[in-house]
């Protein structure tokens, strides 16, 4: 498996993303992370490009619906639909459904504990 | 017995001793209240003769409605503000540029002209009071607009105390709001030093935060050491261009976390002011004694706190409360109760301000100076703690300095192997966290659906548009050109950018023209993605 650790929109804050990858990365998933303040579009690229099976997307600034529609969209249009998504950060529980609704696989809101997100990963259906 | 072990990393003992003293010279390492090295605080009577000051972070939306927050936490006995801004603001993004699109007011109040600064601050005297500035990469702009409604505002220069966190070395290491590539990233840090000494002599022209590097998964050694390491860096920048270290050390401040063990905190503050006043006296032969004072906003720690169970995080609020207050904090500032869900609500704010009021007035922490000097343990832990700051200063040293440390990478990188570690032992119950890995009954608490959320209105971005749109409006076009065009050819040569930038800002120029006419010629950081 490969994932994409992605931080869209302009939020700075990447514990939760950095954890996420090296907890990924010693369960034997090769992970590429794209560093602060990428586009949705370069994330899309970027997914393409590295051909990965899971983008993981990571939200702190509440901007989280907006920016996951975006990236779902921008794969669709892009032959990509099959790469499937995952959302982490500052997640309402209100907004978990609609993150769902959008097509996200799996949401991760704030207090998630760090086994359940790798487990999650792992057993995404290819 | 259980083994356990300092968040800094070093053993705690069941039982401490005078042997654990010995080599102590109480005089040279403990010394008195207000007096070098400053173990023991900074003044001589602490809180009894001033109780610190109390400073909540708060801003959303539009500055209408933020300024309405303040007046409301200031009618509750707050007496002094921290002003957060919204992420377009913070990177120099207009509210109307593609970028900023779902992201204004959302996670601090939107700035684009002046005219909101004079919003914000309407009915609230500069002269009076207090303001610290959340704002590093954009903090030479956005403390221009401050300084211009102070002067419309009629306030003596010599009156205006604010504090612009303006510390965009951290911004590299965590938080991430850097703009411009690290040189001229940190011109601009000295440009508003160096114009803040000269024009504006009370404000803390920067706020040296250890807090946000904390957050990011650093120990407490950590903390203080790429603290002490950056206040260096920045001591260094100024002594280049020719400033006497006395004429602006003196207002450098610091913003730390006292979150976790309560007596490990306080240790951590003891030993690092102790390391400040030495690094001061000794390395950058400072003389006078104000140069050696490490000023602290003490408190924040919001990763203390849980999304399960989050009335549970009131209560640890008051123990950060109680830490502050032992370490000897100038200023405190608490993270809500509902910090993991939301924006804070009035009503969260309320409960953090009257917890550090009743830490102040009801439960005696404030009563005498240093209360814990003297304590086998604390003064044990304070010499610790001060060793392992030392060590990891010298691994600063030898990842090249912390300027290079952190343009390669290498700091970044140790503080998510630290965050991650961390993580590993809460998984592992190492680190217990109430009902969240232990008394979690017979399954962990859900999160709490019924905690009131900050309802984010999309109109917030269609009135902040609006705002923009009638300024532009209204300004005069030619002058803005000319101010943009005088800052432009500043950035090229080597002159302080702070007085093209008040021109700039006086013209009502916006954030976002100030910031790409310095984008223009400063170009744009690339981050070293280490894992």
């Amino acid at each position: 498996m490969k994932v994409l650790i992605a931080k869209p929109g302009l939020d700075g804050h990447d514990r939760g993303a950095k954890v996420v990858a090296q907890a990924l990365r010693d369960a034997g998933v090769e992970v590429v992370y794209t560093g602060l303040k990428r586009t949705p579009d370069e994330i899309v690229q970027a997914a393409i490009q590295e051909d990965v099976d899971v983008v993981g997307l990571s939200v702190l600034s509440g901007a989280h619906l907006l920016l996951a529609r975006r990236v779902l969209d921008g794969l669709r249009d892009n032959g990509a639909g099959d790469i499937a998504v995952i959302v982490g950060g500052t997640i309402p529980p209100r907004d978990v459904d609609e993150l769902r609704a959008l097509g996200v696989r799996r949401v991760f809101p704030m207090g998630t504990q760090l086994p359940e997100i790798v487990k999650a990963f792992k057993e995404l259906p290819g | 017995m259980k083994e356990l072990k300092a968040n800094a990393g070093f053993p705690i003992e069941p039982v401490y001793g005078p042997e654990d003293l010995a080599g102590v010279d109480v005089d040279r390492d403990i010394g008195r209240p207000g007096e070098y090295p400053f173990t023991r605080g900074i003044h001589k009577h602490m809180y009894r003769d001033r109780v610190w000051t109390m400073r909540q972070y708060i801003g959303f939306g539009t500055p209408v409605e933020t300024n309405a927050r303040f007046k409301y936490l200031m009618a509750h006995g707050q007496d002094a503000l921290n002003v957060a801004f919204d992420l377009p603001t913070q990177l120099g993004l207009d509210s109307d540029d593609p970028r900023s699109e779902g992201e204004v007011g959302r996670v601090g109040m939107a700035i684009d002209t002046l005219a909101d600064m004079e919003d914000a601050f309407a009915g609230i005297p500069l002269d009076r009071v207090s303001v610290s500035l959340t704002i590093n990469g954009m903090a030479a702009p956005i403390t221009a607009m401050y300084y211009a409604v102070a002067e419309k505002q009629g306030a003596a220069a010599d009156r205006v105390v604010t504090t612009p966190q303006n510390d965009i070395l951290k911004e590299f290491v965590a938080r991430g709001t850097w703009v411009y590539p690290v040189d001229p990233s940190l011109r601009l840090v000295g440009d508003l030093i160096e114009f803040s000494a000269r024009h504006y002599p009370r404000a803390n022209p920067v706020s040296v935060c250890g807090y946000h590097i904390r957050e990011a998964g650093c120990t407490t050694a950590q903390e203080m050491a790429y603290g002490l390491a950056i206040a260096a860096a920045y001591v260094e920048l100024m002594l280049a261009r020719g400033i006497a270290v006395d004429d602006f050390a003196p207002r450098i401040s610091f913003n730390f976390t006292a979150w976790g063990k309560i007596f490990e905190e306080v240790a951590k503050f003891r030993a690092g002011r102790r390391l400040y006043a030495r690094m001061l006296r000794e390395r950058f032969k400072a003389a006078n004694p104000k140069s050696w004072m490490f000023r602290s906003l003490i408190g924040g720690g919001g990763s203390a706190f849980t999304v399960q169970e989050p009335e549970n995080n009131i209560v640890r609020g008051a123990y950060i409360a109680l830490a502050s207050a032992l370490a000897g904090a100038q200023t405190m500032a608490l993270p809500t109760y509902d910090e993991a869900y939301t924006i804070p609500s009035p009503k969260a704010q309320l409960i953090a301000l009257r917890t550090m009021q009743i830490c102040a007035e009801e439960s005696g922490a404030a009563d005498t100076v240093d209360p814990l000097a003297g304590s086998y343990y604390v003064e044990a832990l304070t010499n610790a703690m001060e060793k392992q700051i030392a060590t990891e200063l010298a691994h600063v040293e030898r990842m090249g300095g912390i300027v290079e440390a952190i343009r390669s990478g290498a700091i970044q990188a140790e503080v998510a192997r630290q965050a991650y570690l961390f993580e590993q032992r809460i998984a592992s119950g190492e680190i217990p966290k109430v009902a969240v890995n232990c008394h979690v009954g017979d399954k962990p608490a859900e999160a709490d659906r019924e905690i009131e959320l900050y309802s984010f209105d999309a109109k917030v971005a269609e009135a902040q548009l609006a705002r923009l749109e009638r300024t532009r409006a209204g300004r005069d076009g030619r002058a803005v050109h000319a101010a943009l065009g005088r800052l432009r050819d500043e950035a090229r040569g080597g002159g302080n950018l702070m007085y093209p930038i008040m021109d700039a800002v006086k013209a009502y120029a916006t954030l976002g023209e100030i910031a790409r006419a310095m984008r223009d010629v400063f170009g744009e950081h690339k981050e070293a993605v280490k894992l």
